[in-house]
């Protein structure tokens, strides 16, 4: 979900400045990847030039920009708009993984092998989130959980690839 | 790995005209949870089996702190087994017509603790993992997640140096699952277990500090090594 979307679900909530607007992404939305300030008001004059909302007056006290934001009725059906409407089941089909298994059985490189230390990254990773879910708060949790499930999910690619790695390389050194 | 409680070099097992090992080579530190992964039919139960000492294998060397365990007599392999080491499987192998209290207190009246102090210790073990009003009943009406707790308590009541577990969430749903695993590895990393996880399931060995692979009765490398390069078909 786009960052401009998700400011906007925030402001749905309730008015809010951007100093809190940031806080509030960062707590659930951007984990380990801070949204800038810069951004969150950058985002805000955009969405208020777009309609979408609209800044107060503004308001004594410290900060750069003291101004409450409000979504407007556009902004609403927006938000609603995306949260009704499907995501796109992306395929992946073009992955960088799938490219580097291809490229090695034409270059003849062992690419069981190259699959295999994937495997091995991959665990390494779900070995550090298992360790967040463990320790953390249930937002944590559930966020390593989404990780997780991610990892398992190639890892499952991964071995049905290796399982037909042979048929592959045929089919590839054949075109 | 200087300080391996366990090492395979070179084992390989078959059964009739079938391998199941064709060379494994694996070490285990002391305190140690290593996951064996691998497809079905790739040998990694075979290869648990073979460090638990339950399987001798037809060639190689199997070494437990020291002592070779492809030379022993089956009476001393079972004696260790016995003392030394703790079995989790995927259907916890219980038995259905005892208590939970009396499968953890049964290992224990085996090697000759008194029934008083064996029914103690399996109390204490039924409560850490969560289970003190579940001793009474019959493992055969627990849930799948109780008794596989149970089985935990069971294997971890005899104060083994190694928990050999094998699909030990296989029939659980993945919460349930879960919770099994958490429990596991926090008792075996609190008291120094060293443990041997044989899984397909790439989020139960997510648990474990460190997976290996075994693929047609060999070891596959999942670490990048200075080699590499050399590798071509």
């Amino acid at each position: 979900m786009s960052v401009p979307l998700t400011l906007l679900g925030l402001l749905e909530r309730e008015p809010s400045h951007g100093y809190d607007l940031k806080r509030d992404y960062d707590t659930y939305f951007g984990r380990g990847k801070p949204l800038p300030y810069g951004q969150v008001y950058a985002t805000l004059a955009r969405l208020a030039r777009d309609g979408k909302a609209v800044a107060g007056e503004a308001e004594p006290g410290g900060g750069p920009d003291r101004k409450r934001y409000a979504i407007t009725p556009a902004g609403t059906a927006e938000v609603e708009a995306c949260l009704a409407e499907p995501s796109e089941p992306e395929p992946h089909l073009q992955t960088v993984l799938f490219a580097k298994v291809v490229l090695a059985l034409m270059l003849g490189r062992p690419a069981e092998h190259y699959l295999d230390l994937q495997r091995g990254a991959h665990l390494r990773r779900m070995r550090e989130l298992t360790e967040v879910r463990r320790a953390g708060p249930l937002v944590d949790t559930l966020l390593a959980d989404y990780g997780l499930f991610h990892l398992e999910a190639d890892l499952h690619w991964i071995d049905t690839t290796t399982a037909r790695l042979g048929e592959l390389a045929e089919l590839v050194r054949a075109s | 790995m200087n300080n391996s409680l366990i090492r395979a070099r070179g084992v390989v097992k078959s059964f009739g005209q079938t391998p199941a090992l064709r060379g494994a080579d694996v070490q285990v530190a002391a305190g140690e949870i290593l996951a064996v992964m691998g497809p079905s039919g790739s040998g990694k139960s075979t290869l648990l089996h073979c460090l638990a000492g339950i399987f001798p294998p037809d060639e190689g060397e199997i070494s437990f702190d020291g002592q070779r365990l492809d030379q022993m007599d089956e009476t001393r392999r079972t004696e260790l087994r016995r003392t030394a080491f703790g079995f989790v499987f995927q259907f916890g192998q219980l038995v259905p017509e005892l208590t939970a209290a009396d499968n953890v207190a049964l290992p224990l009246l085996l090697g000759r603790i008194r029934r008083k102090a064996a029914y103690q210790v399996a109390g204490q073990w039924l409560t850490r993992l969560g289970l003190e009003d579940k001793g009474g009943r019959r493992t055969g009406e627990l849930s799948g997640g109780e008794a596989q707790r149970v089985a935990v308590a069971r294997a971890l009541a005899v104060g083994p140096r190694v928990l050999f577990a094998d699909e030990p969430t296989g029939s659980l749903d993945s919460l349930t699952g879960e919770k099994v695993m958490d429990l596991l590895t926090s008792l075996a990393r609190e008291r120094g277990v060293t443990v041997v996880l044989v899984t397909h399931d790439a989020r139960v060995a997510a648990y474990a500090d460190r997976q290996v692979m075994v693929r047609d009765g060999r070891m596959a490398t999942l670490e990048p090594s200075a080699t590499l390069g050399g590798l071509r078909r």
